[in-house]
């Protein structure tokens, strides 16, 4: 009798002793598939790594950035380093002015950001990424409070056809993604040069003449999150509330045909129909940035 | 006939008397008042080009101008959210939505003060697409689109803090949200006066802010029903 109350005593003691150990190894943690991150080693990964332009306090003010138009030798990063502080960030597959996933912010380390001075980490072990992600994590107070958003809904792609392609460049214009993306998806709308994103930096729309991936990826499931989601901080909102799941993938495969120097099955199909052929080899006449593609 | 006056007059005491009592028993309700003015010379408001948007260009004869310093005669300062920021307890949200209307690219108010919680409407009235970008730093950042004939955006926030708005789409529109955490709160009107009615006696902090000019503050001590009067005065910046 007296040996069992000492043995629930000990381990009442035991349990008391590592419940908060437990707590913590949780929040310095990341869960990505079957990985689970460590912050201890990220931490480690991130002062080796990252800090050079995300900074010592992971606000995005490394010494490596330097604000548009301080450029002592020519400019440095165009795009100010992601403030892990503030915990904004543009590729998520969750709703706008939510935390990302793990998954979504390891996603990110693997690819990079095209367009912007944040390379892909591919060269990093997936068990490191995930470690950074878990330290990326303790750098901002939302993470304490704050769940990641619930994941949107993205429904399985329909198969393109003409009429798809034609009602998705309906939507294109009545959803009026012109007056930034430009009337051809060049980047270069009646707002285009305006746009400043929440550090006041310029920020240019992107073209889609001009390249083959995306800030958040180059599936066209990666494209239907983009425009649902929005990029958090930047000036492209979510249409979440006001695009049927179903018109989405419509503009999804308009959008495909707007990369003019990119083949896809969109592309393609666009061609084919002598609408598209028209509009396709106008754009191509112009040209492209990198000049691939151009039949001439 | 002394009959008749003496029932008026006892009439009158009554009244009186009723009358007294009934304030008292009411809430005792001091108030804060007063006015808000610059000294200097204020940055200058530009004409908005709207050429670029012709279904809000063509609502005005001539074109509004910007917002960031709205100015009235004898120096009065207009849209200056006046709230008590001390002293009075925290409130839970009115059931009644604050509404947030973007009407001819403009913002209708273009200072929308409202309570931590409360319900945010936010209408598209314009023929155009407008993008909704509350640049908020302690609440989380949202940015949605709203095309003509959407639904009114509902959102609330959690915490107090002033929030600038933008339409990237529109870079002349600018607003500011400002989440307050009780119901003691005005804005300046054309003439530069506010009111905060019905604060119970006690030791308070009265915060002015301005979207250009930033924030100050007074304390100010209200005993019994007073009413008394704070008046701020802005430093203008001729940029």
């Amino acid at each position: 009798m007296r040996k069992m109350n000492l043995a629930k005593c000990l381990t009442g003691i035991a349990v008391l002793l590592v419940a908060p150990l437990v707590l913590t190894a949780q929040q310095g943690e990341s869960h990505i598939g079957k990985l689970t991150g460590n912050a201890g080693t990220g931490k480690q990964l991130y002062f080796r790594y990252c800090w050079g332009c995300h900074g010592f306090r992971g606000d995005g003010n490394g010494e490596n950035w330097l604000p548009t138009g301080n450029y002592p030798n020519g400019p440095n990063l165009n795009i100010q380093p992601r403030n892990f502080v503030a915990a904004t960030f543009k590729c998520r597959s969750t709703p706008t002015g939510t935390l990302p996933t793990d998954e979504d912010v390891y996603n990110s380390l693997g690819r990079g950001l095209t367009n912007s001075n944040m390379p892909s980490w591919i060269t990093l072990t997936n068990q490191n990424r995930a470690d950074l992600v878990a330290f990326i994590k303790t750098l901002s107070e939302r993470w304490k409070t704050e769940k990641a958003g619930a994941e949107i809904n993205v429904p399985a792609e329909p198969a393109p056809t003409v009429q798809s392609i034609q009602h998705g460049k309906e939507l294109f214009t009545k959803l009026e993604c012109w007056k930034c993306h430009g009337p051809e998806g060049r980047g270069d709308g009646p707002s285009a040069s305006t746009l400043t994103d929440s550090n006041d930096q310029p920020i240019r729309p992107y073209n889609f003449a001009g390249g083959s991936r995306f800030k958040c990826g180059t599936t066209n499931h990666d494209l239907y999150k983009i425009f649902m989601t929005g990029l958090d901080g930047t000036p492209m909102p979510s249409f979440a509330d006001v695009i049927k799941p179903e018109d989405a993938w419509d503009l999804v495969h308009y959008l495909r045909t707007l990369q003019v120097s990119r083949k896809s099955p969109e592309l393609a199909l666009w061609e084919g129909t002598k609408e598209g052929a028209e509009i396709v080899k106008a754009q191509k006449v112009r040209g492209t940035p990198t000049g691939s593609g151009v039949n001439q | 006939m002394r009959g008749k006056y003496k029932q008026v007059l006892l009439l009158a005491v009554v009244v009186v008397v009723s009358a007294s009592m009934l304030t008292s028993a009411r809430p005792s309700g001091g108030s804060v008042s007063g006015k808000i003015t610059y000294e200097g010379t204020p940055a200058k408001q530009k004409p908005i080009d709207m050429s670029k948007e012709p279904s809000c260009a063509k609502q005005y004869t001539t074109p509004p101008t910007t917002e960031t310093v709205v100015t009235g005669p004898n120096n009065a300062l207009e849209n200056v959210v006046v709230y008590i920021s001390a002293g009075a307890p925290d409130e839970a949200a009115p059931g009644k939505a604050a509404v947030f209307t973007q009407k001819g690219c403009r913002y209708l108010p273009h200072v929308l003060a409202f309570q931590v919680n409360q319900e945010l409407n936010v209408m598209n009235d314009d023929q155009t697409s407008h993008n909704i970008h509350p640049l908020a730093k302690i609440n989380r950042e949202w940015n949605k689109s709203q095309p003509p004939g959407s639904p009114p955006i509902v959102d609330k926030y959690d915490k107090a803090e002033m929030i600038p708005v933008k339409c990237n789409i529109h870079p002349w529109m600018h607003g500011t949200f400002a989440v307050l955490k009780n119901s003691h709160y005005a804005i300046s009107g054309e003439d530069g006066s506010f009111t905060l009615p019905n604060l119970p006696p006690g030791k308070y902090t009265v915060t002015a802010f301005h979207e250009s000019y930033g924030d100050q503050s007074q304390e100010v001590t209200i005993s019994g029903s007073e009413s008394k009067t704070v008046s701020f005065t802005f430093k203008a910046k001729p940029y």
